[in-house]
């Protein structure tokens, strides 16, 4: 691995990601949005708006970077740039934590974004720290990314890449507690929730909203990190240097 | 044109030696147990129709394809290997650069990759003759200048051997021209060039020449020999009496 071809991976995805406006406007405002949409739908209800609001702005990123990320290395695949990449003196990580970085980047200012509009203008209240869900905010993110660079080694087109975020993502949105507590899942779907990564970042944010700041979120935090890292050396082994 | 006497080949003046070459793709045997070698510093065409095999040999050489069996060795290591990634510059057929950055920030990214030095940048956007277009976004260029934009990349890093896979297609006459003029300066330099095309006029302008039809050679040489060993006037039908002889 190099610093500086990752740097240079890092910087050329930001790039990229800055001469798309519309698709930069959509992930910066798109959360605010829907955490807008929230407080209306809950109107009168400002303890159940408490309780999805803050967890949710930490959920964003993981669901944006997901999609983006499939989708760009995607891009990279079909293009030929993939290919002209492998071929040249770059590790395969300098190209995953490259774009880790860059997208850790994006997600911090889009986590900030959604804090301050939530925290700020629309009064959602926590008791624990706002900066805390901001940083769980692009852990997830980075998580949401990697899952996103690995799977999308399985998807020909936009199209079934796309399809990844219903078939992988909102199962494990439905599962990770928010919407129903786990404990009053039937016990399988608890149990499969066990294994699934995005029931670890809403635990971390629903303990870090709840000033539960002890062991069960360090332990939160290293299943994050340990999901990620796994990810990406499974998306590491998707890259080939030699095609059929 | 310069004409190169063949000589007794040593190792060291190889680019490129392949040995029974066995490629298989999709479940079809493309190249059917190939043997090759490519010499130093010149301009190699190779010439074929669209299916004979050109980008399967082209890659196994690079070291991108998955080769069944044989043994390709380049500028004096197994094709693919690491020490290879920076002294082999490759050109896919169509353009592999990022569509949605300008000239300048794709070559500043592959001269990051490369570690080549900021000057080359410059120096590789006037060798392909994009100067107006160097802040451009690559995706509102036309074809011909975005395949330029990805020779260019190839350049950065000043490759031993460069491998253009159909490098002129859709060019205009005079760019054309001036590549190949290019390509022969660099290979003046030292440069070990391998250029495919599906065009016999092409063929004139490259030192050597592998005919290559159905996954098989069908001779190689410089134009002047095969025009001799022929009788024919041109190279197109040369080959054409090359292929039907075989």
């Amino acid at each position: 691995m190099s610093a500086r071809v990752t740097l240079a991976t890092a910087g050329r995805v930001l790039r990229q990601l800055r001469r798309d406006r519309r698709t930069l406007a959509l992930v910066l405002l798109v959360p605010p949005f829907l955490l807008t949409l929230l407080k209306y739908v809950f109107y009168g209800q400002d303890e159940t708006f408490d309780r999805v609001g803050p967890p949710l702005v930490g959920i964003f990123p993981f669901v944006t970077m997901f999609l983006v990320s499939s989708i760009a290395m995607l891009r990279e695949r079909t293009g030929g740039t993939l290919e002209r990449l492998m071929s040249l003196p770059l590790a395969k990580l300098d190209l995953l934590v490259g774009y880790g970085l860059a997208f850790a980047v994006v997600a911090a200012v889009q986590g900030s974004v959604a804090a301050l509009v939530g925290f700020g203008l629309l009064g959602l209240d926590t008791a624990g720290p706002i900066w805390l869900v901001v940083v769980l905010a692009v852990a997830n993110a980075v998580l949401g990314m990697a899952l996103g660079l690995f799977l999308s080694a399985f998807a020909r087109t936009e199209f079934q890449a796309v399809q990844f975020m219903p078939a992988f993502v909102l199962p494990q949105f439905l599962l990770a507690g928010l919407l129903v507590p786990r404990d009053q899942m039937a016990r399988v779907l608890e149990l499969v929730s066990d294994v699934l990564p995005m029931t670890y970042a809403y635990d971390a944010l629903a303990r870090a909203t709840a000033d539960d700041l002890g062991r069960r979120l360090a332990l939160d935090v290293l299943v994050i990190a340990g999901f990620t890292v796994l990810a990406l050396v499974l998306g590491a082994t998707t890259l080939r240097r030699r095609t059929p | 044109m310069l004409e190169n006497p063949r000589r007794t080949m040593s190792t060291d003046g190889l680019a490129v030696s392949i040995q029974d070459l066995r490629v298989r793709r999709g479940g079809h045997l493309v190249l059917p147990g190939f043997s090759l070698e490519i010499r130093r510093g010149i301009v190699t065409g190779l010439l074929g129709p669209n299916g004979s095999g050109k980008t399967t040999l082209i890659r196994a050489i690079v070291g991108v394809q998955i080769v069944e069996s044989g043994e390709v060795t380049v500028l004096g290591s197994p094709a693919g290997s690491r020490e290879l990634r920076r002294r082999v510059g490759y050109v896919t057929q169509a353009p592999s650069v990022y569509g949605d950055l300008t000239v300048r920030e794709n070559l500043h990214y592959f001269a990051r990759v490369l570690d080549a030095p900021d000057d080359r940048i410059d120096e590789t956007i006037r060798t392909v003759a994009l100067g107006g277009h160097t802040d451009q976004v690559v995706g509102t260029l036309s074809g011909g200048e975005r395949s330029r934009v990805s020779l260019a990349t190839a350049l950065l890093g000043r490759p031993q051997l460069l491998v253009l896979d159909e490098p002129t297609v859709g060019l205009d006459p005079v760019l054309r021209r001036d590549l190949w003029a290019t390509f022969h300066e660099l290979a003046a330099g030292g440069t070990t060039l391998l250029v495919s095309s599906h065009v016999m006029d092409e063929a004139e302008r490259c030192d050597d020449l592998i005919l290559l039809r159905a996954g098989r050679i069908v001779a190689t040489g410089s134009p002047a020999e095969l025009r001799d060993r022929t009788n024919a006037d041109d190279l197109e039908d040369a080959f054409l009496l090359l292929a039907e002889a075989s």
